[in-house]
């Protein structure tokens, strides 16, 4: 749009403040935060967290109680009009016109954004082969998926060519497949200068798409930052973790092992205590070969399935709160092979720590079987905001 | 991902290199511009199902005037004037039902569940323009179900078609109100009832609204009942038809029939047509701003 705005965001909440009538509690309570332009942002928490309500101040369909919110310059609730121009909503639900074809869908919403018609009919085209539905554009919504309900919305939110789009759960439900397409899609339109402003509670989509995220809960901002600043928040930061085989260990059981045995205690003490100082490591966890149970069996590693076992802010102990002494289970298989003893190592930067490690575990006398930077996800810094889990 | 604080031009960054025309910068204008763009919506859809709009709205009261203006008198159950008493009722009758439904059924369907609505309300305009643009909508509906009624009234009632012409203008009047106040009826209830809640307008509110709005009865005609006579007053549909019969039904041996007076016919419509244009539009804001 044309309009000369003088402020260089794109949208700029300050101590916004939503109670709906007879409610008890805010539904937004003092959120401030703000987009640049040019920016995906991304709003990230469970249901009922106030993003939607957010979303709403900032596209005129919801009255703030307090606080001020602008978009481009211009305040929601001075002028909603001007505001309308600037924006496009796709949201959680189809709200498709469901009389009217495919593409007349975009260019009635074009004509109603004042674009001229000979743009009208150019934009309809173009857009529906950018989002793979040229073929089907003379159907009626009702014999659409989904998916490609959604990159309709997607197009008819463009069509009058906004500075900010909203997307509110863009690809909640969607298939893996249409799920790529759409992310692909956001990615093409935010290179090209569009300011995003999407709300999810799919940690990953956050982490794909989002340069800056906002984590809230119960109606406020807990935390916004780049995906990396918030992994950053989780004391201990990355963990490092070491696989070693030690030859004596692997002899335990044998009827004249015993000293052989004792040796390999040896050796993975004074390997522990190696680790232990090397600089910045806040903790080290040893998964023994004898205790597998360290790693609780329903977990499954950093990727693995939500809840499975992840501890409580501060449960577990100094070194990682997110990981607790047993989060990642994914070892538990390969600690029964006799011998091999895996080491956890947590500390404000892991990966700086790979070749001390390695050193380490050569001058102890055992073998490195492997050695793995791993890092926390979103959700582990949801949880260790929230103490719960997003879904 | 993008770079940033790279501010977006105003030229194409999505649509592939469709050059961007001059728009408006005018808030009226613009507002203007998508009220204009929105009834032609309407107007295209319902144009596209035409027969089935027609159908929707006419058939019940073309059987009505079937039976009462041509079966009764036919086999004499009924006075042959029936019929001419009988067509401005029906007329008003369609009129303000095919506008309050225009807009009552969508709006409780969109409100409710489908939220079609929501495209239109974030296009720059006021909200409540939108709900002016469905009843000027719906007005036109009820017109043109009303005016489809004179053609299809000559066809059944034949030699008993018997309207005086004299009157057209004030017809014309009538008519327009009449659609008038149905249509902001309807965005009372279409703003007022639940989706699941649409069985019970029609028993609760609509039936009651078709059987004391001096559809089937002149007015004056209930002097003797007292009591249902000043009932009927309480029902915006009596001064539609009451109207609509003074502009249409021909003098008696040299006197013109006594209807409901014409100040009484322009102060029950005016003050319909405000309070429930009011209301509807009270109740609609509170259902799209939150």
């Amino acid at each position: 749009m044309t309009t000369p705005v003088a402020d260089e965001s794109a949208i700029e909440v300050r101590d916004l403040v939503k109670r709906y009538a007879k409610a008890t509690f805010n539904a937004v309570d003092g959120v401030s935060f703000s987009v640049r332009r040019g920016e995906i942002f991304g709003l990230l928490g469970p249901n009922g967290a106030g993003k939607t309500t957010t979303i709403g101040v900032l596209t005129t369909r919801v009255r703030p109680t307090s606080g001020t919110a602008r978009l481009m310059g211009i305040d929601v609730t001075r002028d909603p009009i001007g505001v309308k121009q600037h924006i496009a909503v796709v949201p959680q639900m189809s709200n498709l016109d469901q009389s009217l074809k495919v593409r007349d869908i975009l260019t009635f919403h074009s004509a109603y954004h004042s674009v001229p018609r000979k743009e009208r009919e150019a934009r309809a085209d173009a857009l529906l082969a950018e989002l793979g539905l040229a073929e089907r554009a003379k159907d009626r919504v009702s014999r659409y998926s989904g998916g490609m309900n959604q990159r309709l919305m997607i197009a008819r939110a463009l069509m009058h060519s906004p500075d900010v789009l909203f997307l509110d759960e863009p690809t909640n439900n969607l298939d893996p497949q249409s799920r790529l397409f759409l992310w692909d899609r956001i990615r093409e339109l935010n290179a090209r200068g569009l300011t995003i402003l999407l709300t999810t509670h799919d940690m990953e989509e956050a982490d794909r798409l989002c340069e800056r995220i906002a984590i809230m809960d119960h109606g406020k901002v807990l935390v916004n930052d780049t995906s990396a600043e918030l992994k950053h928040l989780i004391p201990g930061g990355t963990t490092l973790e070491v696989r070693v085989f030690v030859p004596e260990l692997a002899a335990v059981g044998a009827p004249t092992a015993a000293d052989a045995s004792a040796g390999g205690e040896q050796t993975t003490t004074r390997l522990l205590a190696a680790l232990r100082a090397l600089p910045g490591v806040t903790k080290v966890d040893e998964l023994s070969a004898e205790t597998p149970a360290a790693a609780p069996p329903a977990a499954g590693g950093w990727g693995g399935a939500p809840g499975g076992g992840r501890g409580s802010p501060g449960g577990g102990g100094p070194g990682g709160p997110w990981g607790g002494a047993g989060g990642n289970g994914g070892n538990g298989g390969q600690a029964r092979e006799p011998g091999v003893t895996t080491f956890r190592i947590y500390a404000e930067d892991a990966s700086a720590l790979v070749a001390a490690a390695n050193q380490a575990v050569q001058a102890s006398g055992a073998e490195l079987r492997d050695l793995h930077v791993k890092r926390p996800s979103l959700e582990d810094v949801f949880i260790y905001l929230t103490g719960r889990n997003l879904r | 991902m993008a770079t940033t604080s790279q501010a977006p031009t105003d030229t194409t960054f999505a649509a592939g290199g469709v050059p961007q025309g001059a728009r408006p910068t005018s808030h009226a204008r613009l507002a203007l511009n998508a009220f204009f763009a929105i009834l032609q919506r309407d107007i295209v859809v319902t144009g596209r199902d035409l027969i089935a709009f027609l159908a929707q709205v006419l058939l019940q009261p073309l059987f009505f005037l079937f039976i009462f203006g041509k079966v009764l008198p036919g086999i004499g159950l009924t006075s042959a004037g029936f019929g001419a008493l009988l067509l401005p009722g029906i007329v008003g009758l369609t009129t303000v039902m095919a506008a309050m439904q225009g807009v009552a059924l969508p709006m409780v369907l969109d409100l409710g569940f489908a939220r079609e609505i929501d495209d239109r309300l974030l296009a720059p305009m006021p909200d409540v323009l939108v709900a002016v643009e469905k009843v000027i909508f719906a007005t036109l509906r009820g017109l043109i179900a009303g005016g489809v009624m004179f053609p299809l009234a000559v066809w059944i009632l034949g030699d008993q078609y018997n309207v005086r012409s004299d009157r057209i203008l004030v017809l014309l009047v009538m008519l327009v109100l009449a659609s008038l106040v149905g249509a902001c009826i309807g965005l009372f209830l279409g703003t007022s009832v639940r989706p699941e809640q649409i069985g019970l307008m029609f028993s609760l509110i609509l039936t009651p609204l078709l059987f004391t709005g001096c559809t089937y009865y002149p007015w004056a005609g209930l002097d003797s009942l007292k009591w249902f006579q000043i009932l009927t007053l309480f029902n915006p549909l009596t001064y539609a038809d009451e109207g609509i019969r003074y502009a249409m039904v021909p003098p008696i041996h040299g006197h013109d029939i006594t209807t409901l007076g014409l100040q009484w016919v322009f102060l029950g419509l005016g003050v319909s047509i405000v309070v429930f244009f009011a209301l509807g539009t009270r109740t609609f804001l509170r259902r799209v701003v939150s």
